[in-house]
């Protein structure tokens, strides 16, 4: 369904600023699998997941969905294929725009649009019931502009649109890290209950080891650009918080080997 | 009472370049200075072809097709080059300046003599009333005024319901989106780029109708007659949203319009009253300066112990 082939990036290259945060990720998931994606800061977990939306485009590798070559396929032109939900909740959302045309435009996501009426009698009737499901009682505030709400019901909003035309792909980018924790677990439910229901092939970055261990049906840990781990099937339901911070551990440990030995080197032999 | 009716009409073909400045500048953020460049060449491209004995109607939709070029022109500076949009604008507003010289042939064309909308106005007023003048309520009004009023008028109203219906189909929909958060409706598929640059084209389309009408209405084509035009039309959309004080689309369409009326009233006053008016582009400035400033200073004033001196 989705295959990331080997890909490379670097930002900036050639200046002191350079980054490098891919360097060499290969994925492949299944139709319907769900994919908790880890790492800690700059592990290069966003990046992996903008280069699947197309963000920018790639130094090397390629990157299959949904038996189309999208490598070379713009950001807009993957939004056909691919739902997103991003960290920041104003991000996902027009601000100035009531839920209801914010829902119009999710509903032709990826199709031509043209001189018909948005709002359709149709759309509204449907919104209101999907809307409804989300119990945050805002089916009765389908005019309001989206600005207006809070930053949990954005999000619950912003994954009912990038639902509401079943995508091949869902990406989720730290969906609930700018939530308090009531949002944050309001928010996963929905997340879980949505994806259940379409059966939606899901890409869920987090930092979170407690949806890692309790989402999904496998991980990637991420360190540098790179995979470092894999957890599938069996392996993945027998996963406890515990030994994804292990996991964690070692892999710092690693680093701070990795810099404690440069340091020595360079005092030595410099 | 002329004076009333000029100010009344000249303020409903200016809101044509109010409506143009909302999308730029309130759909897309963008102060469009290329509205100084494309209100003229509407005007030019007008004025050339009625001289050439075209039919106005067809010579005022070439001045709407010109501003689309224009418009055009500077969304692909801004989408295509990355040039910084205020830069884009001055770039084409400049070159618009040659170009409208060449248009024309020289930097003015009388259109007094030739048949433009205003003579189609006066037939029509003659027709009508069978008169040169009619009564009014008590004061004597030219048939041509009233009947050129009316007829701007039925424009607008078109222009408006036109404008409203397409913001609210899918497209329009779409296009608001990409000026409101272009993040968000790209991941939803959409070329902001493109939505930008058709944007960018029906804005200074309207601008060019405007400048076409205004050339037939006062008689002249002028290259000079475009300077200040974009503080102009911002004015009147600022005007506008202090008199609906509302961002929803129908009222802010409906304040554009207000707003240039309101404030070519405004300027015929001030004038009346002896403003010199090789002051009014200063005090246009001023104005608009006012308006954009005044609304956060008084804010602070609300609220000093929210947002505490020194703190930002």
């Amino acid at each position: 369904m989705l295959t990331v082939q080997n890909i490379y990036k670097t930002f900036n290259a050639g200046t002191a600023n350079e980054v490098r945060p891919l360097r060499g990720v290969s994925l492949d998931i299944p139709e319907g699998a769900f994919l908790v994606i880890l790492g800690g800061n700059g592990s290069g977990k966003s990046t992996l997941l903008n280069a699947i939306a197309g963000t920018f485009p790639l130094d090397n590798g390629e990157i299959h969905l949904a038996g189309h070559n999208v490598t070379r396929w713009q950001e807009h032109r993957r939004a056909r294929l691919i739902g997103r939900v991003f960290q920041n909740p104003f991000t996902g959302t027009a601000p100035n725009m009531s839920i209801a045309e914010n829902f119009a435009l999710a509903i032709r996501r990826g199709q031509a649009r043209g001189l018909g009426w948005a709002l359709t009698k149709n759309l509204m009737d449907e919104l209101r019931d999907r809307v409804k499901e989300l119990r945050m009682g805002l089916e009765d505030r389908l005019g309001n502009a989206i600005g207006s709400l809070s930053g949990g019901q954005r999000q619950a909003l912003t994954l009912l649109m990038a639902t509401c035309l079943k995508p091949a792909l869902l990406l989720l980018d730290e969906h609930t890290a700018a939530l308090d924790p009531k949002s944050a677990d309001q928010i996963i439910r929905v997340t879980e209950e949505v994806i259940k229901r379409h059966k939606l092939t899901t890409l869920m970055v987090t930092h979170s080891m407690q949806q890692a261990a309790n989402l999904g049906d496998r991980i990637v840990m991420m360190h540098r650009g790179s995979v470092a781990y894999r957890f599938e099937g069996a392996d993945k339901q027998r996963l406890r918080v515990e030994d994804l911070l292990a996991r964690f551990e070692e892999l710092r440990r690693r680093e701070m080997l990795d810099d404690s030995v440069a340091a020595l080197l360079q005092e030595n032999y410099i | 009472m002329t004076l009333l009716l000029g100010a009344l009409t000249i303020g409903l073909i200016l809101s044509l370049l109010a409506l143009g400045i909302y999308i730029s500048y309130r759909v897309f953020d963008i102060a469009d200075i290329t509205v100084d460049g494309s209100i003229t060449f509407g005007a030019a491209i007008c004025a050339v072809l009625i001289v050439n004995r075209v039919n106005p109607l067809l010579a005022t939709l070439a001045g709407f097709a010109g501003g689309v070029v224009a418009g055009t022109v500077t969304g692909i500076l801004q989408a295509k080059f990355k040039i910084n949009p205020l830069l884009s604008g001055i770039l084409v507003m400049t070159g618009l300046y040659s170009v409208n010289l060449h248009v024309m042939g020289k930097s003015n064309i009388p259109l007094l003599s030739a048949e433009s909308l205003t003579t189609w106005a006066e037939r029509m007023g003659q027709s009508w009333f069978g008169n040169p003048e009619v009564n009014l309520g008590g004061w004597m009004v030219s048939t041509r005024d009233l009947v050129t009023l009316l007829a701007v008028l039925a424009m607008i109203v078109t222009a408006c319901l036109g404008l409203y219906w397409f913001f609210r189909t899918e497209l329009g929909t779409a296009m608001r989106a990409s000026g409101d958060n272009p993040q968000m409706i790209r991941a939803l598929g959409v070329n902001v780029e493109r939505y930008r640059i058709m944007g960018l084209a029906l804005s200074n389309g309207l601008v060019g109708i405007a400048g076409a009408l205004l050339a037939q209405y006062q008689g002249f084509a002028d290259a000079q007659m475009g300077i200040g035009m974009v503080v102009w039309g911002l004015a009147s959309v600022i005007i506008g949203e202090s008199l609906t004080g509302s961002r929803s689309l129908g009222l802010a369409i409906f304040g554009a319009v207000a707003g240039s009326i309101l404030f070519r009233l405004l300027v015929a006053i001030a004038l009346r009253w002896g403003l010199n008016p090789n002051d009014l582009k200063l005090v246009t400035a001023l104005f608009v300066f006012a308006a954009l400033v005044l609304p956060r200073l008084l804010q602070q004033r609300k609220r000093p112990v929210a947002a505490p001196l020194g703190s930002s």
